[in-house]
This record gives C-alpha cells, sequence and structure tokens, in this order.
C-alpha cells in the first residue's frame, strides 16, 4: 500500500504561496511516520519547483490549465490523486482548496477535513484537529479508512527548510477530461487602478460593517490623514464597495504588519486575522464586547466607532 | 435567470458555546439557530440577480431547527417559492450528506444557477457549494464576491490570497458559492414576515434520505469537541469614547507613533 502524502502546491506570482511551504513541512513529518514520499502537485504553469522540499514534483501542463478555473484543476488533480493514490492529500483551506478538496473528495471517494488546524498520524490513522464556529471550537477528528484529504488553514505549520537537493520533476500527461472543460478566465477586474500599497503603511486604520454606512468612511477617512496612516478594511466593506479592494486584509485580501493597527467595528473573523496577526500593536474598538476581534488586539474598548474616530481624530487635530 | 438559493440553519454560538454530555458535539438543543450567514449573502445576489435578469428564486433547504422562519423571510424579501425537504431525519447532517440529499431533488429540476453561502460556521468536512457541483457535475466556483450576467452564462469574480483576484465566465448551468455581495442583505420587518408565513406557501417534499451523489457521508469521526485555551485577552480601555481616545492617544505617544 501506498503511503505517500500529496501537497497540493498553489503557485502566486513567481513563487507559492506561504501555506504550501507550510504543509510540505508537515508532510514530511507525516510521510517519515508512513514510511511513504513527500509529493507535490503543481497544475498549470509552475514557478521554480526547486523551492519545494518534496521528493517528487509532479507537473501538469495543459493550455486550460494556465489560468486558474475550478472546473480544469479541480479535474487535472482528479485524475493525478486517483492515478498516484496517495494516502493523504494535503490542501490550504484557501479558495482553491476550498474548490479542489470538496470536488476530490466526492470524485475519489475519500474523507475531507476542512479548516485543520492540525493533522497527525496515529499509526496508520489519519488524525485531524479542525476549527469551527469562527475558531471559538476545536473538534478532534479522525478519518475513517486510510485514505484522505486534509484543507489547512494558513500559519498552522512551520513552513518547511529550504530542499538541499533539488526535487525530482516529473511531468504528469494531462487527462484528456480538459478538453471538456467549458469555464473560462476572463483576466482581473476592470477598474482596479493603482493604489498606494497597505502592506507598506507603518500606521493602518482599518473599518468594518460596524461603520454601519459608506457615509461613515468619511468619517474614518479624516482620522487616517490626521495620523498620516492610510485607510484599509475587511472583505465584506470591499465587497460592498466602501473602499478599492486593494485596501481588503485578511486571508483573501493582503497581510499586513503595521507598526499599529487601530480597528473599528470590525467582529474579527479568522479569516480577518490571519492578515493581521503580525501587528506590531493592535487596538479594537467594537460594541460588543465578546467580539472575537478583542482576542487577537492588546487593547479594546466597546465605545461606538463614529464617536471614537470623531473623538481621537480632533484631538489628533488639536495637537 | 432561473435561481436555487441553498439554505441551512447554524447554532448560535453568539450567547455561548455548548457541548453536550458525550463532548462530541455542540449541545444543539440547548442552542438556538440562525440562518448561515453567508448564506444571507447567496441569497441577496439572487435577489439582484432576479431583479437584472426578471428571473426567478427558490430556496431550499432540509428540515433545520427554525427553517421555516428562514423561508418566510425569503419569501418576504422577494423569493418565489420555497421547498422544504423533510424526512431526512434530525441531528448534525454534515455537508456530504446535506449535499447529497439537496443534490437529489435538485436534479429534477430546472434550473440555470444554484447560489450557497460560500461556507458555514460548523461544515467540519467542507463547505456545500462544490460538494453541490461536484455531485450534479456542474462548473462552479467558490469564494464569489461579485457576479455579472453574460449572454452565454455569466462572469464570476473569486477571490484568492494576497489581493488575487479572477474573474471566470462559467457556462450554465452552474454553481456558486458565494462570499459577499454588492449590497448588504436586506432587511425585511417582522410584519412582513408574518404575512408571508400567513400565504403558507412552503412546499414540503419528502426526501427518502437517498443521496443522488455517491456519497453516504462525511467518513469522519468526531473523537471530540473542545474550547481552545482561552487566548490573550485585550485590556479593555474605558467604554466612554473620550476617555477611550485619551488612552489610545497615550498608546501611541508611548510608541513614538504620534508626537
Ligand atoms: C474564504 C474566505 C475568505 C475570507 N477572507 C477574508 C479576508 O481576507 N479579510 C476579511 O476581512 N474577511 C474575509 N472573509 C470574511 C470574514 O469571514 C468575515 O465575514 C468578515 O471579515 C467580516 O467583516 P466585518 O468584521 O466588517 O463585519 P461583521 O462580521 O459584520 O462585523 C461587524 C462588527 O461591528 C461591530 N459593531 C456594530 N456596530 C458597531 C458600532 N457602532 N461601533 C463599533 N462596532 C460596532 C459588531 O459588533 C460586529 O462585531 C473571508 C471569508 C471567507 C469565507
Amino acid at each position: 500500500m501506498n503511503h505517500d502524502v500529496l501537497v497540493l502546491a498553489e503557485a502566486a506570482g513567481d513563487s507559492f504561496i506561504d501555506p504550501t511551504f507550510e504543509l510540505l513541512g508537515r508532510a514530511r513529518d507525516l510521510a517519515t511516520a508512513w514510511g511513504g514520499r513527500v509529493l507535490a502537485l503543481v497544475l498549470g504553469p509552475s514557478p521554480d519547483p526547486s523551492m519545494l522540499n518534496a521528493d517528487v514534483v509532479l507537473t501538469v501542463s495543459h493550455p486550460k490549465l494556465d489560468a486558474y478555473t475550478p472546473e480544469a484543476h479541480a479535474r487535472a488533480a482528479q485524475h493525478v490523486v486517483a492515478e498516484l493514490d496517495p494516502k493523504l492529500v494535503l490542501l490550504a483551506n484557501t479558495t482553491e482548496g476550498m474548490d479542489l478538496g470538496a470536488a476530490l473528495s466526492l470524485w475519489c471517494q475519500r474523507p475531507l477535513v476542512a479548516y485543520a488546524v492540525d493533522v497527525r498520524a496515529e499509526d496508520d490513522a489519519i488524525v485531524a484537529t479542525s476549527q469551527l464556529f469562527g475558531g471559538r471550537l476545536l473538534a478532534e477528528v479522525a478519518l475513517e479508512g486510510d485514505r484522505g484529504i486534509c484543507a489547512v488553514v494558513g500559519g498552522s505549520f512551520p513552513p518547511a527548510r529550504v530542499p538541499t537537493r533539488p526535487p525530482v520533476v516529473e511531468v504528469v500527461a494531462p487527462p484528456v477530461s480538459l478538453d471538456g472543460v467549458t469555464t473560462v478566465p476572463r483576466g482581473m477586474p476592470p477598474g482596479e487602478d493603482e493604489d498606494i500599497d497597505i502592506t507598506k503603511a507603518p500606521m493602518l486604520v482599518a473599518i468594518g460593517r460596524g461603520l454601519k454606512s459608506q457615509d461613515n468612511v468619511a468619517v474614518a477617512q479624516a482620522l487616517a490623514e490626521a495620523l498620516g496612516a492610510s485607510l484599509s478594511g475587511t472583505s465584506q466593506v470591499c465587497d460592498l464597495g466602501w473602499l478599492p479592494r486593494t485596501r481588503h486584509v485578511g486571508k483573501s485580501g493582503v497581510k499586513v504588519r503595521p507598526r499599529a493597527y487601530l480597528s473599528f467595528g470590525i467582529s474579527g473573523a479568522p479569516e480577518h486575522l490571519e492578515g493581521i496577526r503580525e501587528s506590531e500593536l493592535i487596538i479594537a474598538c467594537n460594541t460588543d464586547e465578546a467580539a472575537p476581534i478583542f482576542d487577537a488586539a492588546q487593547y479594546g474598548t466597546t465605545a461606538d466607532a463614529i464617536e471614537l474616530l470623531r473623538a481621537l481624530t480632533s484631538r489628533v487635530q488639536q495637537r | 435567470m432561473d435561481i436555487i438559493v441553498a439554505l441551512k440553519q447554524v447554532p448560535d454560538v453568539g450567547a455561548g458555546i455548548a457541548i453536550n454530555d458525550e463532548g462530541t458535539d455542540l449541545a444543539r438543543d440547548r442552542l438556538g439557530f440562525v440562518t448561515n450567514p453567508f448564506d444571507e449573502w447567496a441569497l441577496e445576489e439572487a435577489l439582484l440577480l432576479k431583479d437584472m435578469t426578471d428571473g426567478w428564486v427558490t430556496v431550499v433547504s432540509l428540515d433545520d431547527p427554525g427553517i421555516d422562519h428562514a423561508l418566510y423571510r425569503a419569501l418576504a424579501l422577494g423569493a418565489d417559492h420555497a421547498v422544504k425537504l423533510v424526512g431526512t431525519g434530525p441531528a448534525w447532517i454534515d455537508s456530504h450528506r446535506r449535499a447529497g440529499i439537496m443534490a437529489s431533488w435538485i436534479r429534477e429540476q430546472l434550473y440555470d444557477l444554484i447560489l450557497s453561502g460560500v461556507q458555514a460556521p460548523d461544515d467540519l468536512d467542507g463547505q456545500l457549494p462544490a460538494l453541490l457541483a461536484a455531485g450534479l457535475g456542474h462548473p462552479f466556483a467558490s469564494v464569489v464576491v461579485a457576479v455579472e450576467v453574460t449572454e452565454t452564462g455569466l462572469i464570476a469574480t473569486q477571490e484568492f490570497g494576497g489581493g488575487r483576484v479572477g474573474r471566470i465566465e462559467l457556462a450554465l448551468p452552474a454553481v456558486l458559492g458565494i462570499q459577499g455581495s454588492l449590497r448588504d442583505p436586506r432587511y425585511v420587518s417582522d410584519m412582513r414576515i408574518r404575512l408571508a408565513s400567513m400565504g403558507g406557501g412552503i412546499e414540503e417534499v419528502r426526501s427518502d434520505g437517498e443521496t443522488g451523489v455517491p456519497t453516504a457521508g462525511s467518513g469522519l469521526s468526531v473523537r471530540r469537541v473542545f474550547t481552545p485555551e482561552a487566548s490573550r485577552r485585550a485590556v479593555m480601555l474605558p467604554a466612554s469614547p473620550h476617555e477611550a481616545a485619551d488612552a489610545i492617544l497615550g498608546l501611541l505617544r508611548e510608541r513614538g507613533l504620534i508626537a
């Protein structure tokens, strides 16, 4: 029986996303415990595979894989997983991981654990710990059978070491099922012009839906200007068009490391917290004293966001 | 465009977590239930598309606690038809089984698009939209934040990490996991919900529990659930905006962030 651990590598620009390296680190521990190999799978154009600490890097190329579409990538992933039948498939609990994990689970008939923050070997069994309810609850689960898929939350494991010798790269022929893919990539949304880079800002004023209406964004903007800070926000605020998408902080936005992160009306969902944990100082304002943002912040207040923004702005302006 | 929106009720842990005596699940009988917040965004997106395309919106769910109110609410908001799949047994139905049961009903319907929330707080074994799509064999996308209608299908904007977004054009029927919409989920008064409920209007369909896709369940066994060790809590500053502002300026000054 095959004891390999396969990591679905997710390319971003000329490297891979951080979770890919984290998964490779844990894959090595698990493959050692089970006596298998670490395989990394890259679908479509690959950044330099020698960055990946794996025994074998599998690549699949096809015009339909040139840009990401869930349909094409799921079919290619299914083909490789069915063919190689690794014991465990590890993917990041990202957009791609959500798309492909479910498809692989159904099509390859394997149990799937989402939101995993730990994956371990207990003899032959695969055991995972997962976050539920935005991290307020943890569940320890055993996967039935000897095959599984785990979608792992970013930051759960330390990254793999830089490989000392390059992995073997194997080209896998694309499956014919790719010819039937109907989804077509249409590029980036129009109108996302150059904007400031919030990852470089020393101080951020961050806003969430607790600001209640778009008209109140100006109140936060006034404080940002008075402090010489930049304005950023949660994904929902950006979806609603209150801020451009370039200002979006978190798992699907950007990771920021400002010297101070001042948050107003943000609940602190795990996807948001993923992007702010490395801030030097987090101060949070939320009227709900049980809001999870207060677990990530050093200082907090249950003041009303608008009143606090105004009070701060007038004080900073009067200095 | 004929749209099906899959709704689900989830335990409301806002007031605190309660765990069952076996330590293997939430004490669901002791908790209230609310509609999965992401499903509300999915419904909002469906209603926007309905207006744009002169479409028809059907909401469908299993017999979750408090679902009647959620379905009546959807009708009051503008959904055209509500369906409750009953007879599937109580308790915590995992995403795989839920997707299977829904797929066996959906398969018999006429539709162009299926929307659901991108995730739910308790979907341990994966998210419903991609499971539905994989079971039904439709193109799909998770983490969708905008939808545009084209002549032959639709274009979905998907959000990735690092601020990356991508647009993809999908042929119909397709399945989308909605993370956000261009508009906040709309509001409807209790009065309108009561009116909707007086009209009856929920079609109950007996499900034989057969799953229309090849999956019996998640293949997971939960050993225990527990709350994480109390993480660092913030030091609370005064709740008065003026006192809080003074304290915050003090903190920024200490660190040399303002003069
Ligand atoms: C795959 C995926 C990726 C995601 N990626 C991201 C991401 O990168 N970044 C991100 O931010 N989110 C992300 N999300 C969304 C995330 O789960 C949350 O939905 C989102 O962060 C919530 O935004 P919010 O805090 O603005 O709104 P809410 O959760 O609605 O919170 C609003 C808060 O405001 C408070 N409030 C209300 N009134 C006041 C007042 N007067 N004064 C002060 N406070 C008040 C409320 O108590 C509440 O806590 C992602 C979700 C998924 C599924």
